[in-house]
């Protein structure tokens, strides 16, 4: 029996409705129990000690994702990471290598990342490389809004099929949630064109973006899959489009029951433009935060910007050659048969730049206008809007007005004359910062045993060097963000993994999967999805499928559906 | 006799997933769907003549059998004491034994690199200069109208491409072009016997219209699947094409930065570029900009001709502009099966494609510096790993001098002229015949490796062999070099 057990911190368990009180937290074989007898014991004495951190929403691993490690060894040259006794070397910066990016991870006391956009044709890849990622526990998004099955399945209203479809490929590419990006929109890309709005039909498809996402809102449903559909609207990126936002979040009101959320819009930041183009762009958040604060069936996620040089990298091709119109830099684009496109430019988010500074100003004020923090989440769609090692500085702005305003003060004038964000007097709480990073984001992905330290959950922990009744944390956000950047313990299924910000021992990480539990067979799907599969792709379906064993530690979760599939 | 269908190749690129084979006991009796480069391995890559089976090391100058344990300790010996060993090959192996490799080059301190250096390798120069617009096969079956090869020979080198992937293939917007190749093959065919007749019989012949000329051919415009080739000489590609445009050797950087500007619609005050008349670039370009969705499939007859990654700059920035106007995609014809899963596999781990150099502890990348050839010419390693690959006989001259002179160790399944200069060879089983594994396609969609036979016992996998390398490279730099 390996026994651990953290004793004297500041327990902040939101799940558990723990806020800061002095507890210890007893850990047996990887996971949380009400006491142990013997073993080793850490004194958290001083300090904050948390449920691991948990990233809904990272780019980390896959074909896009490599795709840019390739085409900027510019942003690895200076951030290196030399080999150790125990570790493996490695590159930064925005786009990190593997080894790296689950040390890094660690580091900060991260112990679960999610990454969001998985090609199914390329899943393989997908696994691959997390399998090279250490430290932390993962799953993958497969990229369903624009795959040909669906369309023609919700086309012709099949939803029952549809789910069977789904189902089918959570267990085909080993992936954990439904991914659209601008549903309908990619599909259109395949010839260079894109959607309108949510409304506007999708060229050869006759089907429009709405139906799209209502469709996928229903199968999900039907799955009962622990996340809601994870969505990356149509117009993301273009000034005026919160509108979309607005009507992609009211197309599914009618869906949602018993006040639970039934989509997650992700990055709401690149989502809640106004002005008519970029000369008059300005901030939505408020549109965007009253509506959020009525409703109860969507969930969002930040998307803040970091001044800093990063890369973006998107399945939404469009827009990223839009972003390539822009900026004039290298540009990748990637088209998948049948199912999606992806595109990378790299980008510098500069503090002078109105745009850029309106953007910065609007990740905040979503985050801080939204009353309820299990409704918005700290993410920065890394590496899009900059990589995820500036989570501690986000944090610090979060909890300190004095923090947000010393970079209003160096940020473009004219955004700083009109942003909201100067007149939000908002600051998180170390509790409401836990929601943010961890309980809100466990909840949202439906992994019961993460973001809490309740008796059964996993031994995922880290402990911080921050003492909330000796510092007043809002007056010293250099303290904040120096104690989330090196955490002084992380703690991954109950063995201490970093200590001091210093990785002391690697461990692999589970990647989770969904695997529908099917009671009958009454939908056969598979007849027809075979013929199809020869017409559509150029491979076999046979090749297609990742297998149980393709990479180590695969997890299943095993879900039952509310339809018979 | 079993059959094992969808088997994927281990020959090229083109990675085709649809072979079928049939197998009694544990040899290949024969081969469907494959093409002949293909069916000639699966049925003869057991040949005794060729098949290395045996390990060996070099004592007194002799290659010598000895037993795989000691061809192991030889190799980690070699790799533990040299002070910067590299670690070259990888294009015909698993992403799993790469893996393994890229760790074995981090623990002995050496550069690693694949074949892509002296191939498609200013092919990621470019990408890393300006970007690359491209798309997996699937989209140019369903969605090309225009296919353009460009200095590469599908017919001889990736004899499936066009029939799986380009003109000859049905996609959901898109229909083959193999009847009509047919029925003008059968038109030339009979031009050709009318002609013969006539010079018999009249005296004087019939003229055949050409696919390569001053202009387009009639009804070119109106056709629907467009496939152009543009090369320095007529391939066995080019005989099948709508078009074939002849480029001067190395004028293929001239012609690229003409049709640019043609594109963007300059003048071009000269009347022939690289041998093509500037009227017919008028209207290829015309033909570029009014399809709907066109692909540009570029060889090594590109990035190894003069100019080499300017000329695939140059093509990149012509596919980029080309988006302004329509969809347009550019992919590369990489040879070797996973040559596209070396550069994979070693940009997730190091952030580097090819030519990693961990002599700092850390992945430095610096083609030119730290690619091999150029670290062979300056006779700056003093041993190496060769795996899946034949360098003494692709390399330079010079290089291969001074890569035999210092130790060598091969890991290959056949005999080769660098097994045969090696100080240590061992056998390896073949991946995609003997050994399972991932490889990536061209345009880097993973597809699964399948192991068809059971290999000779004394041939373990790559991976296998480098892992029990690295432990025991391990074993020697814990005791301080003492076994």
């Amino acid at each position: 029996m390996n026994e651990l057990l953290i004793k004297n911190g500041f327990v902040y368990d939101p799940l558990n409705r723990i806020n800061g009180e002095i507890i210890d937290i007893a850990i047996c074989d990887g996971k949380i129990v009400k006491e142990v007898k013997n073993g080793k014991s850490i004194d958290a004495s001083g300090m904050v000690v948390m449920p691991g951190g948990v990233d809904i929403h990272s780019h980390i691993a896959g074909a896009k994702v490599n795709a840019a490690r390739l085409l900027r060894p510019e942003d690895h040259y200076k951030d290196v990471e030399p080999k150790t006794a125990l570790t493996r070397s490695g590159v930064g910066y925005s786009i990190p290598s593997t080894f790296t990016t689950g040390y890094r991870y660690a580091r900060m006391g991260w112990t679960t990342v999610m990454e969001p956009a998985m090609p199914p044709l390329k899943a393989k890849h997908t696994h691959e490389e997390l399998n090279d990622t250490p430290m932390v526990d993962k799953g993958a998004y497969p990229l369903l809004g624009n795959n040909w099955f669906v369309l023609e399945y919700l086309r012709a209203k099949m939803y029952d099929e549809c789910a069977a479809f789904v189902a089918w490929m959570m267990n085909a590419t080993k992936g954990y949630a439904i991914k659209l990006v601008n549903p309908g929109g990619l599909e259109a890309w395949g010839f260079g064109r894109n959607v309108r709005d949510i409304d506007d039909p999708v060229p050869n498809f006759d089907i429009t973006p709405r139906e799209i996402i209502q469709g996928l809102c229903k199968v999900n449903q039907l799955l009962n899959l622990p996340h809601t559909i994870h969505v990356h609207i149509n117009n993301l990126g273009k000034p005026g489009n919160y509108v979309t936002t607005l009507e992609t979040m009211k197309c599914v009101e009618n869906l949602a029951s018993d006040n639970k959320p039934i989509m997650h819009l992700t990055h709401c930041q690149f989502s809640a433009f106004a002005g008519e183009d970029w000369r008059t762009f300005k901030s939505a958040s408020d549109e965007i935060a009253e509506y959020v604060n009525s409703h109860s069936h969507v969930t969002l996620d930040m998307g803040q910007i970091i001044f800093t040089h990063t890369t973006t990298m998107t399945a939404d091709g469009p827009f990223q050659f839009t972003l390539y119109q822009i900026t004039g830099n290298k540009w990748v684009n990637n088209d998948v048969e049948t199912e999606t496109s992806s595109g990378i430019v790299p980008f510098q988010y500069k503090r002078k730049n109105y745009v850029h500074a309106t953007q910065w100003t609007i990740g905040l004020e979503l985050a801080l206008q939204i009353k309820d923090p299990w409704k918005i989440f700290l993410t920065t769609d890394h590496p899009n809007a900059g990589p995820f090692t500036a989570y501690p500085k986000i944090i610090a702005w979060l909890m300190s007005r004095k923090a947000r305003e010393e970079v209003m003060k160096k940020i473009n004038k004219k955004t700083r004359r009109k942003a909201l964000l100067s007149t939000i007097d908002r600051e998180y709480s170390l509790y409401e910062i836990v929601i943010s990073t961890r309980a809100g984001q466990a909840k949202s992905l439906g992994l019961k045993n993460k973001g809490h330290l309740g008796v059964g959950a996993d031994a995922d922990i880290s402990i911080y060097d921050l003492n909330p009744n000796e510092t007043n944390l809002a007056d010293n956000p250099k303290t904040i963000a120096h104690a989330f950047k090196n955490a002084a313990y992380t703690i991954k299924d109950g063995e201490i993994v970093v200590k001091d910000g210093e990785v002391v021992k690697p461990v692999s990480g589970r990647t989770y999967w969904v695997n529908m539990k099917a009671e009958s067979n009454t939908l056969e799907i598979e007849p027809e999805l075979k013929r199809a599969f020869e017409r559509y792709y150029t491979v076999k379906y046979e090749n297609y499928l990742v297998p149980q064993n393709f990479s180590d530690h695969q997890t299943p979760l095993t879900v039952k559906a509310k339809i018979k599939l | 006799m079993t059959l094992v269908k969808n088997v994927t190749c281990p020959i090229c690129g083109t990675l085709c997933d649809d072979l079928e084979l049939e197998v009694e006991g544990n040899s290949i009796i024969d081969v469907r769907n494959a093409c002949a480069i293909s069916e000639a391995k699966f049925l003869n890559f057991n040949d005794p003549k060729h098949r290395n089976m045996k390990p060996l090391a070099r004592k007194d100058g002799e290659l010598i059998e000895v037993s795989l344990e000691e061809a192991i300790e030889r190799s980690a010996r070699i790799l533990a004491e040299a002070s910067y060993p590299i670690l070259y090959g990888w294009s015909c192996t698993s992403c799993q034994a790469i893996r393994v490799g890229i760790e074995l080059a981090e623990e002995v301190g050496g550069v690693i690199d694949n074949t892509s250096t002296v191939c498609h390798g200013p092919s990621i120069l470019s990408i890393q200069n300006v970007g690359i617009p491209t798309c997996t096969l699937g989209q140019i079956r369903h969605r090309a109208d225009l296919i353009v090869y460009w200095a590469s020979d599908p017919y001889s080198a990736h004899p499936r491409h066009i029939e799986r992937y380009t003109s000859f293939s049905d996609g959901r917007f898109q229909e083959s072009e193999w009847e009509h190749y047919v029925a003008r093959l059968r038109g030339i065919l009979g031009k050709k016997r009318i002609s013969r007749a006539s010079a018999r019989v009249l005296m004087h012949e019939i003229s055949i219209p050409a696919i390569t000329g001053l202009k387009l051919p009639p009804k070119f415009e109106t056709k629907k699947r467009k496939l152009i080739v543009v090369d320095v000489r007529k391939t066995r590609s080019a005989e099948i094409a709508d078009f074939f445009i002849q480029v001067e050797p190395n004028k293929d950087f001239e012609l690229l930065q003409a049709l640019r500007l043609l594109v963007k619609d300059e003048d071009l005050e000269v009347d022939k570029v690289g041998g093509v008349p500037v009227d017919l670039l008028e209207d290829v370009a015309d033909t570029l900009i009014s399809c709907n969705f066109g692909v540009f499939f570029f060889g090594v007859g590109l990035t190894m001709s003069a100019g080499k990654h300017q000329n695939i700059d140059a093509a990149i920035a012509l596919t980029k502009d080309l988006n302004y106007r329509t969809k347009f995609a550019i992919i590369p014809m990489r040879g070797h099966f996973n040559v596209a899963g070396a550069n994979i596999v070693s940009t997730w781990q190091t952030g580097y494609p090819f030519a990693v150099d961990f002599s700092h502890n850390y992945p430095r990348y610096n083609p030119g510096e730290t690619s091999v050839v150029d670290i062979l010419q300056r006779d700056e390693t003093d041993a190496s790993l060769i795996i899946a690959s034949d360098p003494v006989s692709n390399f330079p001259r010079s290089a291969v001098q001074n890569l035999v002179k210092n130790p060598m160790i091969a890991i290959d399944p056949v005999i080769s002229p660098t097994t045969i200069m090696a100080d240590v060879v061992i056998p390896s089983a073949f991946v995609g015949i003997e050994a399972e594994g991932t490889a990536y396609r061209m345009d880097r969609v993973p597809l699964p490796m399948k192991k068809v036979v059971e290999p000779p016992k004394i041939c373990l996998t790559d991976e296998e062999i480098l892992q029990r390398i690295l432990l025991q490279v391990r074993r020697i730099k814990q005791t301080g070099g003492k076994a």
